[in-house]
């Protein structure tokens, strides 16, 4: 179940996150967990810690403890602006010291709804006109599918590693690190 | 209570300052707007492990700080574009503990002996206050070997034929090149350049108690998982374990207390939101050449030239492409090698001063290096069929290498950080408005240097380059502010040092001119900006001045 899309809103960005990074011999966006990823930080105040910065120092992929899935608590502050971001200012004094802030929930929302309910069923020509006639919200995405592609697991993409495996880089490489052949030669 | 001093600032300037001053006995209290994720506060000795290989937390999600929403900028390349063009992030150095220094990736060169005296060497230019510094290369030298040495930091003193005099060695040897370097080096060397390692703030082996740099490639933009990095870390670890110290996180230091004719303290919002003051002999702001003029700024100090001569060096990067080649940039220390012949006029670029129209003209370093970011390189790329197969062969990433060439920023009277009429940070104070634009020297000094480091990426065998510049066309990570702004964490210059308080602000010590128990403890203080990167010139400007205090 998505954290806060609706499952219409999940299947609709499944398909807008394929049409921006698609299969082929390797999976695709939605596939790789690229919509998790974006529910995850729409939805990222459902958990506690948020899911905003994941822990650190190793991942435990390379020896050492997991770090990386215990999330960060937030100050009041950080939790202000995340919640600011996400959420949109709402009218609340505290969050519009510098005017009004549309959320990540409200342009997803919205941007979703642009694109139709019936986006998935539409033919290739019909998706890609929709989505460079609503080319700020597609632009979000896709720079969301990148990081849900490329970033940490941890983070809700990048199933198994798998945007990482498939274009040959190692993602995290801490405590292990790279021997100093590793770094000087070919 | 009433401490020797208070900090403003924890980064490489205000924690080299902590570290001779509690050393000397005195009683400091550092205060650092940021959030800690670097040392225990109980247990100085154990370090924090919130830093990570982690692409998202660092460069997407603000997580070393300023967070834009919190703490926006706002800038305009003069009073012809309003109260400002953009607000958001402008050249955000981290705020956080340690500073700037966490996020670099460690470079750490020393100024050459003219840097400081750029007017006698060179002469003036037009439309620039070009000036000597109070000080001399000679005079800064013993305290250039002290905080190499407090920092930690890598080097070949025998390297570089065209580095200034050093009464030592480095304290560690350089660590391991990196494979596109080895290559762009051996180019360069044909052309006549002289190629060295990098002097890095990064341990090539044990120092201090902290580990060898394993190669993990997470440097520039981020914390060291591990801390090998020489970020301030060593300095504030000294600090408090002396016991003379006490560091206070999520704390903004608002206001200098003055009774006129000394400062007596400062005000200060800590955690709790409330506001509190605290007494103090001295204090010391070291908040980095855009938070350092505007703290002073907000507490009324009114001499006309704080916030003025800002100075930001000017980027030129040229890129090439090798289908041939994969240079696997994200294993190593980010920026291994680099030239500095840019910095050293010859015939070529005097002959490109004068068709000018200038004096002179001098570049910057050049730093050989490549990127081995995922998300960086994927958002660059259309969206479509072609994405997947662009990020297989990765011709902006793995098959890419660049040079960044750091040129010299002349200072000018209009460049400058002052507060904006209109923007507020969640505080509801003013935040800094840069207003910037570059002086003509610059965009010739990068219009001569960037063919020519073009060049060398040919004679490496690059099938394309490409050269773009900051300020200017280059266009950075996607949510990059305005292409206006300069790109450059190296910013300078805002509360300059001399002799005449007519034409500076401060004196050698970096005191106020007006109030001599304020002391300025970084870069604030520069007079020109040099071609080299700020961080160990300020360090030893702060190391300096905490000497002269304590006398």
């Amino acid at each position: 179940m998505p954290t806060w899309l609706t499952p219409e809103e999940y299947e609709t960005l499944a398909a807008v996150c394929d049409f921006l990074i698609p299969a082929d011999q390797t999976p695709g966006a939605a596939a790789a967990g690229v919509v998790d990823y974006i529910d995850g930080l729409l939805g990222a105040f459902s958990v506690d810690p948020p899911r905003i910065w994941a822990g650190g120092a190793f991942s435990g992929r390379h020896g050492g403890p997991a770090g990386f899935t215990e999330f960060h608590p937030l100050t009041a502050l950080d939790e202000l602006a995340w919640r600011t971001r996400i959420e949109g200012s709402q009218g609340r004094p505290e969050r519009e010291f510098n005017g009004a802030v549309v959320g990540l929930q409200q342009r997803y929302r919205e941007g979703l709804a642009a694109l139709g309910a019936d986006f998935c069923a539409r033919d290739a020509d019909e998706q890609d006109r929709r989505l460079r006639a609503n080319a700020p919200f597609t632009k979000l995405v896709y720079e969301h599918s990148c990081e849900g592609m490329y970033g940490a697991p941890e983070y809700g993409g990048n199933r198994d590693g798998i945007g990482w495996s498939t274009i040959g880089v190692a993602g995290d490489v801490q405590p292990r690190g790279w021997t100093d052949d590793e770094v000087s030669e070919a | 209570m009433t401490v020797d001093a208070v900090i403003v600032g924890s980064g490489p300037g205000g924690s080299t300052v902590a570290d001779v001053l509690t050393a000397a006995g005195w009683s400091v209290v550092i205060f650092e707007k940021g959030r800690n994720h670097l040392v225990d506060l109980e247990h100085p000795e154990r370090l924090a492990t919130d830093y990570s290989n982690d692409e998202i937390k660092f460069l997407y999600r603000h997580f070393l700080g300023p967070d834009p929403f919190l703490e926006p900028r706002t800038f305009r390349t003069g009073p012809a574009d309003g109260d400002h063009s953009f607000v958001g992030e402008v050249n955000s150095i981290p705020s956080t503990v340690g500073g700037g220094g966490i996020h670099a990736d460690g470079k750490v060169p020393r100024f050459r002996e003219e840097d400081f005296t750029l007017l006698s060497s060179f002469g003036p230019q037009d439309g620039a206050a070009v000036a000597d510094w109070p000080l001399t290369y000679a005079d800064l030298e013993p305290f250039y070997a002290d905080v190499e040495r407090r920092i930690g930091v890598s080097g070949d003193a025998e390297a570089n034929p065209l580095a200034a005099w050093r009464s030592g060695p480095y304290p560690m040897p350089p660590g391991p090149s990196m494979y596109g370097a080895v290559l762009s080096s051996a180019a360069a060397e044909q052309l006549g350049y002289h190629p060295y390692p990098a002097p890095g703030a990064t341990n090539s082996e044990v120092y201090d108690g902290r580990p060898a740099c394993n190669n993990c490639g997470f440097c520039a933009f981020f914390g060291c998982p591990i801390h090998a990095k020489g970020d301030p870390v060593a300095m504030l670890q000294r600090a408090l374990r002396t016991g003379n110290a006490e560091l206070r996180p999520e704390t903004f230091v608002s206001r200098i207390r003055t009774d006129g004719r000394r400062a007596t303290g400062v005000d200060f919002i800590g955690p709790d939101g409330v506001e509190h003051s605290m007494d103090a002999r001295y204090v010391v702001v070291a908040g980095g050449a855009v938070e350092t003029p505007r703290l002073l700024l907000l507490s009324g100090f009114d001499h006309p030239l704080i916030g003025r001569h800002l100075m930001v060096h000017f980027q030129t990067l040229a890129v090439g492409g090798f289908a041939d080649l994969r240079f696997h940039a994200e294993r190593g220390r980010a920026v291994t090698h680099l030239h500095d012949d840019a910095l050293v006029p010859d015939d070529a670029s005097r002959a490109a001063a004068r068709e000018a129209g200038l004096p002179w003209m001098r570049g910057g370093i050049v730093e050989h290096g490549g990127t081995g970011l995922p998300i960086l390189e994927a958002k660059i790329y259309p969206w479509g069929p072609a994405h997947k197969e662009s990020m297989r062969r990765s011709p902006l990433r793995d098959r890419m290498w660049a040079f960044t060439m750091q040129g010299e920023d002349l200072p000018v009277a209009t460049n400058r950080i002052d507060l904006d009429p209109t923007v507020r940070d969640v505080r509801g104070f003013p935040v800094a408005r840069y207003t910037y634009a570059p002086h003509p020297h610059e965009l010739a000094a990068s219009a001569h240097h960037g063919p020519r480091m073009a060049a060398i990426l040919e004679a490496m065998g690059a099938e394309w380059t490409s050269v773009v510049t900051s300020p200017g066309t280059a266009g950075g990570p996607a949510e990059k502010s305005t292409p206006d702004a300069p790109m450059s964490r190296h910013v300078m210059g805002t509360v300059r040092m001399g002799e005449d308080p007519a034409t500076s602000v401060v004196d050698a010590d970096g005191r106020l001119h007006q109030l001599p128990n304020v002391v300025i403890a970084d870069s604030s203080v520069f007079v020109t900006s040099s071609g080299y990167g700020p961080t160990l010139t300020l360090a030893a400007l702060a190391a300096r001045a905490a000497t002269a205090m304590t006398g």
